[in-house]
């Protein structure tokens, strides 16, 4: 059975939530701790929601430089599918894992709401079971989810397709109302909405089916599995 | 005890929402004189004894590594906080 590993570091809130989507999903879910020297041999890693250390200094700073994400740096940098959801997405844009930074809302208030987003890249490990530009609802949590990133290093990403989510109504501010990107390889995804907790009727927003029926985040799941299954 | 202060500030370019926010307030009370605000970080490091250049190298590379993120913000200024150091050490006061 496919293995996903969940980091938790000091702070982290989601990793729960995101170990049941990996085992929602059909893979088995392999607790990460912040101080592991490996990672246990799994075939892919999410890093979780939360407020990392508290994420002082910045979203993601500290965290980026625990033991575990030198081995989650390694092992990206080889290959493994990596996902980085919201203050997961922050810890893998301060390790350089993925381009641009994020910061403060425009609005300077955190915000929580079920978000729409349009699916721009599907050629990614955690997006091929998504149609090009397919709109999911998923939820939106965060009070620094703003993207940003030089206007050259936008035209980039624009231009070699590594805007993986954009936001159908901007809830941050983030610029050309990107909510997810990739890197090149597109092994390594981040996002700032919560796939992980759209992925069972019942518990997930609103949707075209019925209130609460959304489980368009569980794809994210399914399409490492499919990914590290077919490869 | 030696003083390192680091500057670090949001580059002109990025959207600065702290700032924007402190801007917002400032007439309310009374300050309509000021065009602007950037709100940006100072960080004190310590170190044992007076600062030395390789203390502050190793200020410098902490603050392009950890302090700041290059991607958003500058580093403004690496510098000795000489005033910290005449404090800790009577002996400068004669200076």
């Amino acid at each position: 059975m496919t293995r996903i590993g969940v980091i938790t570091f000091p702070g982290t809130l989601d990793d729960v939530d995101a170990a049941r989507a990996v085992r929602l999903a059909g893979a088995e879910p392999v607790t990460l701790w912040h101080k592991d020297a490996e990672l246990h041999g799994v075939d892919a890693v999410v890093v979780p929601g939360g407020f990392s250390y508290g994420d002082y200094l910045r979203c993601g700073a500290i965290a980026r430089f625990a033991p575990v994400m030198d081995q989650v740096i390694a092992a990206a940098e080889r290959g493994m599918p990596v996902l980085g959801i919201c203050n997961g997405f922050q810890i893998l844009t301060e390790a350089h894992l993925l381009p641009g930074a994020l910061i403060r809302n425009d609005h300077q208030k955190f915000i929580c709401r079920e978000q729409r987003l349009r699916v721009e890249s599907t050629t990614t490990a955690w997006t091929n079971l998504f149609e090009d530009g397919e709109e999911i609802i998923v939820p939106l949590k965060n009070g620094e989810g703003n993207f940003i990133a030089s206007p050259d290093e936008l035209d980039r990403l624009e231009g070699e397709g590594l805007v993986v989510f954009r936001y159908l109504d901007n809830p941050n501010g983030s610029a050309r109302d990107i909510a997810g990107v990739r890197n090149a390889r597109g092994n390594v995804v981040g996002l700032m909405p919560h796939p992980e907790h759209a992925v069972e009727p019942g518990f997930g927003p609103d949707s075209p089916t019925g209130a609460r029926q959304g489980v368009d985040g569980l794809r994210l799941f399914q399409s490492a599995i499919s990914a590290l299954v077919g490869a | 005890m030696g003083r390192i202060v680091v500057e670090v500030m949001p580059k002109p370019e990025i959207l600065d929402p702290q700032g924007k926010a402190v801007m917002g307030n400032l007439p309310r009370l009374g300050f309509d004189q000021f065009t602007g605000v950037r709100q940006g970080r100072r960080f004190e490091l310590t170190v044992d004894g007076p600062v030395t250049d390789a203390h502050l190298a190793a200020a410098a590379e902490a603050a392009e590594t950890l302090l700041s993120n290059p991607i958003i913000e500058d580093v403004v200024s690496v510098t000795a906080d000489t005033a910290a150091a005449a404090a800790a050490d009577p002996d400068c006061e004669e200076a």
